[in-house]
């Protein structure tokens, strides 16, 4: 078989040197078919690279056709490209010149099959789909696995005595403009190869190149050019082996049918350090190195002072002037023949951002890596997430239509319940199909009311939301994952509260890892107190659920330490409103932990907090009578200690304002304490007719204020009281001791109050 | 980020030249790379004299090798070099041993403090002979900026944020035009190549005289961090603490390694915000906590445990000298300290008896 019509282009995945040469390559060639590595399934999809609107980087997604419920996603697998790909100059090119592409790669209904026979490590140029997986998720033996796999490129670098792969590769192929590098690369790959062994896997994927290699040459094609990885081309170029020894390696290979669509990425996700197995680390300067069309590192480094510009910070020509300098410098003392970008990037943190890593960082996630964001056009086949919804959407009977409707969800049906979960991971993808709306009539926690309508501009929504997942539960958790990570404690638990609704199970490690995170860290008590309601709740209701908690226990106990080593000093200076809005959270907490009081041991290590702190003179009159009234409540202090300290608060002593403050706060949210202790009405009016009237008048709004939250029959009862006092007579017998009660008539209502009373507590 | 000397010196403590003139002379002998103008060594033989080479010459610096090659590389720019880094990060210690390795001299050094008067960076007058003569060049005592400007050498700045503002300005003239203007001799003193200047800063003591921007952009920066994994520092602080308890005629304390090794973690920790396991977050307090702060706790340790105790040092020995270098502001520290105690060192293994004497230090 003759080999000058195939020509072998082997390249580094990702490589703006490589792209730029390989174009020059193609121009000069002129081949009638490319050969590309990538899942033959997209064949069909090549024709949308002609189209302006698919605009890199994109990725190919590949996934099971009919894969069960939950295993699509693990199973799928990306290709991404990025505009400085080789792989995607190579697809350009040929739809440009009207030349026919095809992909000669395994297809991916092969590796589908082997993979859910065994799990094997990600092939070369794809990553597992799923975004919320971690290294440190994958089994073991495919950790191991690639481990163990032999990096060519690095052992070309150590030979050549660079510790660092990427940077020798940089010098020695991408720096250069002028020699097209492949004839060198064949040449060093098949040195590599003939020591370092080829996994099997890749035997495979090589002997299925060479069949469709095989098949272009038959179909007459005089010059073929094939773009693989580096690594590839020693067993792809000279002469090849007899074909029915490869027929025999592909025979029988299980196959379960793929489908492939075009899925738009970012330069955040090309890049490995946002958690992706294989990938670059610069994808920003890549795709300068390949635009730019001089000069790169003087424009790189006018780059980035733009950006630090933008952000005001002051940085002048002559500051880009010495930074190209030292880059160049910097380059020569390490013997490199340009600046790369360790380079550039120590020239702008010393001279740029002087010596500032925060900005170096600033500089980093704009410029290094970028914020390009791919598109796809509408017409490309539907994602794999709209599908899922489209089939979950229908199994729950939700139409998909621009008409407002109303649902009233009942929680304890599982058919309900399902929609609700759908419509919460909507929600946390951005797809804002149900609004959550107060229900009108009937109260309860199993019931749920949305408002639904579905807008066009959705399904725009949806493929941007597919990179995170194939099914709407994947995506929300990696959605969910991903916005953790720069949430604030607030919307922390904002978060884990529609991770519970949404029931992601799989997001709330992480999410609440962050949490904790946040929480150590923030220094604002009061932050820390709003956090602990929405907690305190989300631990009730998943035992309720009966998802594990323990995590979460854990959280809330370190959360409440830090609250309760903080809130001394959280207490005191405050003014009225920050005073109020502390009351408010200190009810809350209070509440909430007394709620968990059975689940939690931290009811007594709160309320020993809060004596400690009832007597300190600093406090706001406000605050020191809530704490007073919460412990009184709560039985830490009998009602003599309480009594005593109202007295001493409403004593000539303490000035009038912080006496009505401590009436305040001890008196809101119930009057009936007043009703049921005469003492302590008796104190109040004392202290109240004690008042000179210039006083009076400036307590008299917080004194409104207090009373006016009581329910009108407390205020009635109050003043009953009252006149009683007034009138000097002793307390009147109430009216319930007037009542002649027949002991036998009153056992026989016994029961029923005890099962009214029994049946509420279980309610609770 | 110390180095054993091999040459028995009778001055209290030599310059880094004299220390290190065998391992220079080496370097000088064996460098056939082009020199810049000026320099004694190539800038490649100027890193591996900072680094070593792991044979006959030492380490002077241990650390990451890129921020030795951007100083080095910023000196053969023509740009003066700013070393930044809080106290203990061997900022001195380098900029010592850069000028010693490129101009042979590292005695060209202004001390800045609060009171460094202009005389100190340009020229002053000797004043009997401006009387006697009038001014001439013979009565001008010059700089050790200027001398460095006159032979083409480094002149070394310590501590330039403690400068006036307005002093420190006149290194402006100098850095840009490279020439020191003598308006009483209507003379000029131009550098000759080969002369830059390195300047050190503390980048914790913000304010205390910020340098101008106009100033900033003259410098390259590079920031000195602290030592980047617990067994460097543990080695250092070791280190330091055995040659200054001998130093200080403390009696050799045995197994004091263990300790060494808590007052390490601790002041990593907080100085990370992180605990060494990486799983819990923690607020860090406002003092540096840097090396040489653990090396001075330590040595109190081992001077309350020779003196008061059985010799051996104790958690107890330790526990108030961290406290005492934690807390610095008495509210939000003392907070953070608490916290750190309740929610880390109360559970870790084997840290029962340190976490009892830190509670009783509070």
């Amino acid at each position: 078989m003759s080999t000058d019509r195939v020509h072998v282009f082997g390249v580094r995945h990702h490589g703006p040197g490589s792209a730029r040469a390989l174009v020059r390559a193609l121009d000069e060639l002129k081949p009638d078919i490319i050969l590309v590595e990538g899942p033959p399934e997209a064949d069909g999809l090549v024709a949308l690279a002609a189209d302006e609107r698919l605009e890199p980087p994109v990725a190919l997604l590949a996934y099971p056709t009919n894969a069960a419920k939950g295993e699509q996603g693990r199973n799928a697998s990306f290709w991404p490209f990025a505009v400085f790909s080789p792989e995607w100059q190579a697809l350009r090119w040929a739809v440009s010149h009207d030349v026919p592409l095809r992909f000669c790669d395994l297809p991916a209904g092969h590796r589908f099959a082997a993979r859910a026979a065994e799990p094997a490590g990600p092939l070369d140029g794809t990553t597992p789909a799923d975004p919320a997986a971690e290294p440190g998720d994958l089994p073991e033996g495919e950790a191991a696995e690639e481990e163990l796999r032999v990096d060519p490129i690095a052992g070309l670098a150590h030979a050549a005595g660079y510790d660092d792969p990427e940077r020798w590769w940089e010098d020695v192929i991408e720096h250069r403009r002028d020699v097209p590098p492949f004839e060198a690369v064949a040449e060093a790959m098949a040195a590599v190869r003939e020591v370092a062994p080829a996994i099997s896997e890749d035997l495979v994927r090589e002997a299925y190149m060479r069949q469709v290699l095989r098949a272009a040459l038959k179909e007459g094609h005089q010059r073929v050019a094939v773009v693989c990885g580096a690594w590839h081309v020693p067993a792809l170029a000279g002469d090849l082996p007899p074909a029915k020894d490869d027929a025999a390696l592909l025979k029988g290979l299980p196959s379960i049918p793929a489908t492939v669509t075009w899925v738009p990425w970012t330069h955040g996700r090309l890049a490995s350090w946002s958690g992706y197995g294989a990938g670059v680390t610069a994808p920003g300067w890549y795709h300068h190195l390949f635009t730019a069309e001089d000069q790169p590192v003087e424009r790189w480094l006018v780059g980035v002072a733009g950006v630090l510009r933008d952000e005001d910070l002051a940085v002048s020509s002559a500051h880009v002037i010495e930074s190209a300098r030292l880059a160049d410098t910097l380059a020569v003392l390490r013997g490199r023949p340009v600046p790369g970008l360790a380079e550039v990037t120590e020239a702008t943190r010393a001279v740029l951002c002087e010596g500032d890593d925060t900005r170096l960082e600033l500089v980093q996630r704009r410029v290094v890596v970028g914020e390009r964001l791919g598109a796809v056009p509408p017409d490309a086949p539907a994602v794999p997430l709209a599908r899922d919804l489209d089939a979950t959407a229908r199994r729950l009977k939700l139409n998909q239509q621009a008409l407002v409707t109303d649902h009233d969800l009942d929680l304890r049906k599982s058919n309900d319940l399902d929609r609700s979960r759908l419509l919460h991971r909507l929600r946390l993808l951005g797809v804002g199909w149900g609004t959550p709306v107060q229900r009108k009539s009937g109260k309860g926690t199993f019931w749920e009311s949305w408002q639904l309508q579905w807008h066009p501009e959705y399904a725009v929504d949806l493929i941007a939301a597919s990179a995170y997942g194939t099914t709407v539960e994947q995506a929300a958790t990696a959605k969910a994952v991903e916005a953790a990570a720069d949430a604030d404690l607030a919307a922390l638990t904002g978060l884990l509260e529609s991770c519970l609704l949404a029931q992601l199970p799989a997001a709330q490690p992480a999410v609440l890892r962050r949490l904790s995170d946040r929480a150590a860290v923030d220094t604002d008590v009061a932050q820390l107190m709003a956090a602990v309601p929405a907690l305190a709740r989300t631990l009730r209701y998943g035992d309720v659920r009966a998802t594990s908690t323990d995590a979460l226990a854990e959280v809330l106990t370190g959360l409440v330490t830090r609250i309760r080593l903080g809130l001394p000093g959280a207490l005191t200076g405050l003014d009225d409103d920050a005073a109020r809005a502390m009351r408010i959270h200190l009810d809350a907490t209070h509440e909430a932990l007394s709620l968990l009081a059975e689940r939690l041991p931290l009811r007594t290590e709160w309320l020993d907090t809060l004596a400690r702190l009832v007597d300190r003179p600093d406090l706001p009159g406000l605050l020191a009578g809530r704490l007073l009234r919460l412990l009184r409540d709560a039985g830490t202090l009998d009602a003599d200690a309480a009594e005593l300290r109202l007295a001493r608060a409403l004593t000539v002593g303490v000035p009038p304002v912080t006496a009505a403050g401590y009436v305040e706060g001890f008196l809101s949210g119930g009057g009936l304490l007043l009703v049921h202790d005469e003492a302590l009405l008796a104190l109040t009016d004392r202290w109240l007719s004690g008042l000179a009237p210039d006083v009076f008048t400036a307590v008299l709004p917080l004194l409104r204020r207090t009373f006016a939250a009581f329910a009108a029959p407390e205020r009635r009862a109050v003043g009953e009281q009252v006149r009683r006092l007034g009138s000097g007579g002793t307390r009147p017998q109430s009216d319930v001791d007037d009542v002649e009660l027949d002991p036998a008539r009153v056992a026989r209502v016994l029961p029923t109050l005890e099962l009214l009373l029994a049946a509420g507590r279980g309610a609770r | 980020m110390t180095a054993t000397l091999d040459a028995t010196p009778t001055v209290l403590r030599p310059h880094a030249e004299q220390l290190y003139a065998a391992e220079l002379e080496q370097l000088a002998a064996a460098d056939d790379l082009p020199r810049p103008p000026g320099w004694r060594l190539s800038p490649q033989a100027v890193v591996t004299y900072l680094l070593g080479d792991g044979k006959d010459v030492s380490a002077k610096y241990i650390g990451p090798r890129r921020l030795m090659e951007v100083a080095v590389a910023t000196l053969a720019t023509d740009r003066a070099l700013l070393l930044l880094g809080v106290p203990g990060t061997a900022k001195t210690w380098v900029s010592e041993h850069l000028a010693a390795a490129v101009s042979g001299d590292s005695t060209l050094l202004v001390q800045g403090t609060a009171g460094t008067p202009e005389e100190a960076m340009r020229y002053g007058w000797n004043y009997a002979r401006l009387l006697a003569e009038g001014p001439t060049a013979g009565a001008v005592v010059a700089s050790p900026v200027m001398r460095a400007m006159r032979t083409g050498a480094i002149a070394r700045i310590e501590e330039l944020t403690r400068v006036p503002s307005d002093v420190q300005d006149t290194l402006l003239t100098i850095l840009s035009e490279k020439t020191l203007p003598v308006p009483e001799l209507g003379e000029e003193v131009q550098a000759v190549k080969g002369f830059n200047v390195i300047a050190t800063a503390n980048d914790r003591d913000r304010g205390v005289n910020e340098l101008s921007s106009a100033l900033r952009r003259r410098f390259n920066t590079v920031v000195l961090p602290v030592p980047g994994t617990v067994e460097e520092e543990v080695e250092i602080v070791a280190q330091r603490v055995a040659s200054l308890g001998k130093a200080l005629e403390l009696p050799a304390v045995p197994d004091a390694i263990s300790e060494i090794r808590r007052v390490v973690t601790v002041f990593r920790e907080l100085r990370e915000g992180l605990t060494a396991d990486g799983r819990t977050k923690l607020k860090s307090p406002s003092g540096t906590l840097s090396t040489a702060e653990a090396i001075s706790v330590m040595t109190s340790g081992m001077a309350l445990a020779s003196h008061f105790g059985d010799g051996t040092v104790r958690a107890a020995d330790v526990a108030a000298g961290i406290r005492g270098a934690v807390v610095r502001d008495p509210v939000s520290d003392a907070v953070i300290w608490r916290e750190y105690l309740e929610t880390v060192a109360r559970e870790r293994d084997g840290w029962k008896d340190f976490y009892r004497a830190a509670r009783e230090a509070e």
